[in-house]
């Protein structure tokens, strides 16, 4: 079930499709839905998605997953809190707009978010040369996450041991590293070379310390 | 008492009113700053221009140092995000948000907010007024009018409607 028929529920709704899923769009905008039905077919119902009664209308109690992506965070979270709450859906996953409310969305019961300005940062920081750090992905039904960083010159991890970046004491854990297409295993004494790219795991709220200990 | 109100239409300058006139610390939240105008001239509480969802907004209400906040925008959803996230993330101790829809008010009370349906309240009253309940009709109608007094005496008409 995707909640909301903008650009991202249009699209993400065709993609299911074509991937051979069974989809339902709700779309509170008559116009909007009689459009998705002339491009999609009969895949729509023109109601409003925060609502416990067109949900069980649109059979969210046997979707696989709940999607939210409509452009207001209050809304998604809304609509998966009684997805989840109400029509006891298996999965649900809420886009949220501003970045922030990702923690708001955990610290409430929601624990898969996609942040599109989050997506834009990761894909910008890996184009840059050097010195990449770009969280890969949420871990689901923790509070950790797995990131992906690049040792650059002259910064403190370059030439360090792994055990030496003090990671541990942010409940963080560097689970391996990438040196010239090669897996190494991550062990307390395993050095850091710059152009190294090591896999962190860590808790999400440390994020930031973790970005300090390899970046300074 | 800190008292932080998110939406600044008529219900939430109303209150905002009471409990200045009362002696509490208020912090009433609005996107806009015309809503600020629904507020009485006696008003001496603070104004703060925002998303009442949105953490720093929130922090910078003073939110805390709350021990109240009510959630009165004009969007449900809005008004439970606000009050979850008083409640949950910053312990604020009394949580009240508005909810007009019934279904979601119920649902969410049954998760422990306090919510308040101007639909079943409003209702409850015109229904009392009816039957000349004395106790809900009576007291409530008396109550609310003292309210509507001690307020207008200096109450502009705003510029612009909202709610």
């Amino acid at each position: 079930m995707v909640a909301g028929g903008g650009e991202v529920g249009f699209h993400l709704g065709q993609a299911l499709l074509e991937a051979g899923h069974e989809v339902m769009i709700l779309e509170n905008d008559r116009r909007r839905a009689q459009f998705i039905h002339e491009q999609l077919g009969s895949v729509v119902m023109t109601a409003s998605a925060d609502e416990g009664r067109a949900q069980i209308e649109a059979g969210c109690q046997r979707a696989d997953a709940v999607i939210a992506v409509t452009g207001d965070d209050a809304k998604n979270l809304v609509i998966c809190q009684l997805a989840k709450d109400h029509c006891h859906a298996q999965r649900v996953i809420a886009r949220v707009n501003n970045p922030k409310n990702e923690i708001v969305f955990k610290a409430l019961g929601i624990d898969e978010t996609i942040s599109s300005t989050r997506v834009l940062m990761g894909v910008i920081e890996q184009e840059l040369p050097t010195g990449g750090f770009f969280p890969l992905m949420p871990l689901t039904g923790s509070h950790l996450e797995l990131i992906e960083a690049e040792i650059a010159p002259n910064t403190p991890a370059a030439g360090k041991k792994v055990g030496e970046l003090g990671l541990s004491a942010y409940g963080a854990l560097i689970g391996g590293v990438v040196r010239r297409g090669e897996i190494l295993h991550a062990h307390g004494d395993t050095p850091l070379q710059a152009g190294d790219r090591v896999i962190v795991f860590t808790p999400t709220a440390a994020e930031a310390d973790v970005r300090r200990s390899l970046f300074g | 008492m800190n008292i932080v109100i998110i939406g600044c239409g008529r219900v939430g300058a109303f209150l905002a009113g009471l409990l200045d006139e009362d002696g509490h610390a208020v912090t009433v939240v609005d996107l806009e700053r015309v809503a600020f105008e629904h507020l009485p001239q006696s008003y001496k509480g603070n104004t703060l221009l925002g998303n009442g969802t949105d953490l720093d907004i929130l922090r910078q209400a003073g939110i805390e140092n709350a021990e109240a906040l009510f959630a009165l925008t004009q969007g449900d959803n809005r008004n439970l995000m606000g009050a979850q996230i008083a409640k949950e993330i910053f312990g604020v101790r009394r949580v009240i948000a508005k909810v007009n829809d019934p279904i979601r008010a119920r649902l969410y009370r049954s998760k422990g907010l306090t919510t308040i349906s101007r639909t079943t309240i409003l209702g409850t009253l015109l229904h009392a007024m009816l039957v000349e309940d004395p106790v809900v009709g009576k007291t409530l109608m008396e109550k609310s009018l003292a309210h509507e007094e001690r307020l207008s005496v200096e109450t502009p008409t705003p510029a612009k409607a909202g709610g």
